[in-house]
């Protein structure tokens, strides 16, 4: 039995002037204890989405479909209530942007005690120990608890987004984004606070971004997202080395790095598919350059490829 | 010749002191945004700077056009010297230099179409001609752009287009007017992987008209791989600077050194081993003496708390416009 799992889960939204977006289409993967997954893809594919419908955090206009089991039990089978003992407690997320959402005028450690407070976990003299506790796993020092976030650097505001985060002692964090807006000195510096994180307390982590060279340098496996769904997954290993789906390999040789500075950067031509209307055929294949005839008529399946799951035809034509 | 040559470019801002601060007289205290930096751009060259936030980068960028005041230090554009000019004197310039934005999502008039987007710089200077000529030179600026057919661009809003679309208007908004210097802020930082390319690749080929591009970015994999040179700054200073691929390479300054072990490697084999700097991140407020680097170099040794290092040729590297300021180099 895996810690997390997602199966077929599926996302509606109503959408303003009628008609309906299917904004997660489908998707399932699991996650054992301990284990660094990465949810990427770009912006619209529903990596965020997921994440949420996780924690059972989507809004009301949504409608889901699916499960979400937590060492096999359906948190979403019985709406907030079923969800609600594990949010926070076992699976828990930094939201994209959590770093500037602290209140101003309150500080650090005291919105920390309140969501210790506000989860019973602790109270007074024993929740401020705590939330100083926390602070410091994240490598703040504990003089530094009590000040505003202003005072802090961004760098040390998402480190205590993270601290807020862990306070319930959740198996699973949910990291949306984590690193985006930061630069690059102190993106390596909070890389290296969620590998100590996942080390040292045996933390699951669910990373969702856009950025591949960060999921290779701290997830074990990887789940590539385009338009709604999941189209490979599998080792970071493979996906870099042998990918089985041409996205998955495109958006590789889309990303320029260092070490490689003489090889041209590629490009994916066109846009993702709208998802107010059904999709026929393969979503990616009008952007695809090894789309034959099929692809077009029959929406490939995710399905077991070597060591990976990817949905794509060519896996289907001998080579 | 160069087309612009930057010498000892200062630029400071003064730090607000407050209600509380001025009546106590506390004493005016200013950021040391640009603290001394030269560089030249030739017609046809991609130059990038290359740094943290605060590291003065933008505002490098920004006082070139004379959008921010230096307080020192001369910017020589094809020879004339913008810091002296007075704003009427500089305008017929400004269309010689153009400047594109980070965000395409914000930098394009919602309201307006393409074609009006397109065509606005020519007629705020007054540039373009007859309406007949305008219209042909709004289709050719998209046409460079890529963005063909026009017919099918000219009459959509903002809302109607990708980023990577968006990005390219705004850029055709800018060759609208032929300048020879383009700034680019960031241009790709807030668009998709997969576009990314597409637009550098453009930048790339509106060189070949001799256009020289000072590229802003804090991503070094796209400097390496879009530029033809690279100046890293730090605190208001170019550290390092030179041919792309040598200061990528051979990288001469501890600063550079530690910016390239922390740029996350697309092979997962290929583990990082970060030299992660420790301590405060910098304060133009409040400059170390000596090497502005030394409280974070991991080199540092005594004489650098006392001495100010000049951009120099180091003794390892062979290629003479390979510049680094750091005494251990």
């Amino acid at each position: 039995m895996s810690l997390l799992e997602a199966r077929e889960l599926n996302v509606w939204f109503d959408l303003e002037g009628g008609g309906t977006l299917h904004a997660v289409q489908g998707v399932s993967f699991a996650l054992e204890e301990g284990e660094r997954l990465g949810l990427v893809g770009e912006s619209g594919c529903g990596k965020t989405t997921t994440a949420l419908a996780l924690l059972g955090l989507l809004p009301s206009s949504a409608e889901v479909a699916g499960e979400v089991r937590f060492h096999g039990e359906d948190v979403l089978a019985g709406g907030e209530e079923s969800v609600r003992p594990h949010r926070w407690t076992d699976v828990a997320m930094v939201f994209q942007g959590a770093m500037n959402s602290f209140n101003p005028v309150r500080t650090v450690e005291s919105q920390i005690v309140e969501a210790l407070e506000l989860h019973a976990v602790a109270e007074g003299a024993v929740a401020r120990a705590r939330a100083g506790k926390l602070l410091e796993s994240v490598g703040i020092p504990a003089d530094r608890a009590r000040r505003f976030p202003h005072e802090f650097s961004g760098g040390m505001r998402q480190r205590a987004a993270i601290a807020m985060a862990l306070a319930c002692e959740p198996s699973v964090l949910v990291a949306d984004e984590p690193t985006t807006a930061l630069d690059v000195m102190v993106q390596a510096q909070i890389l290296e606070l969620l590998d100590g994180l996942c080390r040292d307390f045996g933390l699951a982590l669910v990373l969702v971004t856009h950025d591949l060279p960060v999921v290779a340098q701290l997830c074990d496996r990887a789940a590539v997202m385009y338009a709604g769904e999941i189209v490979e997954e599998g080792p970071m290993e493979r996906l870099y080395h042998s990918p089985r789906h041409p996205y998955t390999r495109l958006l590789f040789a889309a990303t320029p790095d260092l070490a490689d500075d003489g090889a041209p950067v590629a490009s994916i031509p066109g846009a993702p598919p709208r998802l107010d209307r059904p999709l026929v055929g393969c979503p990616f294949r009008p952007r695809c350059d090894r789309a034959f005839g099929r692809c077009a008529e029959e929406r490939p399946l995710l399905r077991r490829v070597d060591g990976s799951r990817a949905a794509c035809h060519l896996n289907d034509v001998p080579a | 010749m160069s087309l612009i040559e930057v010498e000892n470019l200062v630029v400071r801002y003064p730090v607000a002191r407050g209600i509380v601060g001025t009546l106590a007289r506390r004493p005016r205290r200013t950021v040391h945004a640009v603290d001394g930096v030269s560089f030249s751009l030739r017609p046809g060259e991609i130059l990038a700077l290359v740094g943290e936030s605060g590291c003065g980068k933008t505002t490098t960028a920004q006082t070139l056009l004379r959008l921010v005041e230096p307080e020192a230090g001369s910017i020589r554009f094809e020879g004339r010297d913008v810091t002296q000019l007075s704003v009427r004197e500089l305008r017929p310039l400004r269309r010689r230099m153009q400047l594109i934005y980070q965000d395409p999502y914000e930098s394009l008039d919602p309201r307006l179409r393409v074609r009006q987007t397109v065509e606005e710089p020519l007629v705020v200077h007054r540039a373009g001609g007859s309406r007949e000529e305008r219209a042909r030179r709004v289709r050719e600026a998209l046409e460079r752009v890529e963005l063909v057919p026009a017919e099918l661009f000219l009459d959509r809003y903002p809302h109607e287009l990708s980023g990577g679309q968006r990005q390219r208007v705004a850029i055709a908004a800018s060759l609208v007017l032929e300048p020879r210097l383009l700034v680019a802020d960031e241009p790709v930082s807030m668009l998709d992987v997969s576009v990314r390319a597409g637009i550098l690749r453009l930048l790339d080929g509106l060189r070949d008209g001799g256009l020289g591009i000072l590229m802003i970015t804090h991503d070094l994999s796209t400097a390496a791989h879009f530029s033809d040179r690279i100046a890293v700054m730090y605190l208001g200073r170019i550290v390092e600077e030179g041919p792309a691929s040598e200061v990528v390479r051979n990288p001469q300054h501890p600063y550079t050194r530690a910016l390239l072990s922390v740029v996350p490697k697309r092979d997962p084999r290929d583990r990082m081993r970060p030299q992660i700097l420790r301590g405060e991140p910098p304060d133009a407020v409040r400059i170390p003496s000596g090497c502005r680097f030394h409280p974070r170099c991991p080199l540092a040794i005594d004489a650098c708390r006392a001495q100010d290092p000049p951009l120099e040729s180091p003794a390892a590297v062979t290629n003479g416009q390979h510049v680094a300021a750091c005494i251990l180099a």
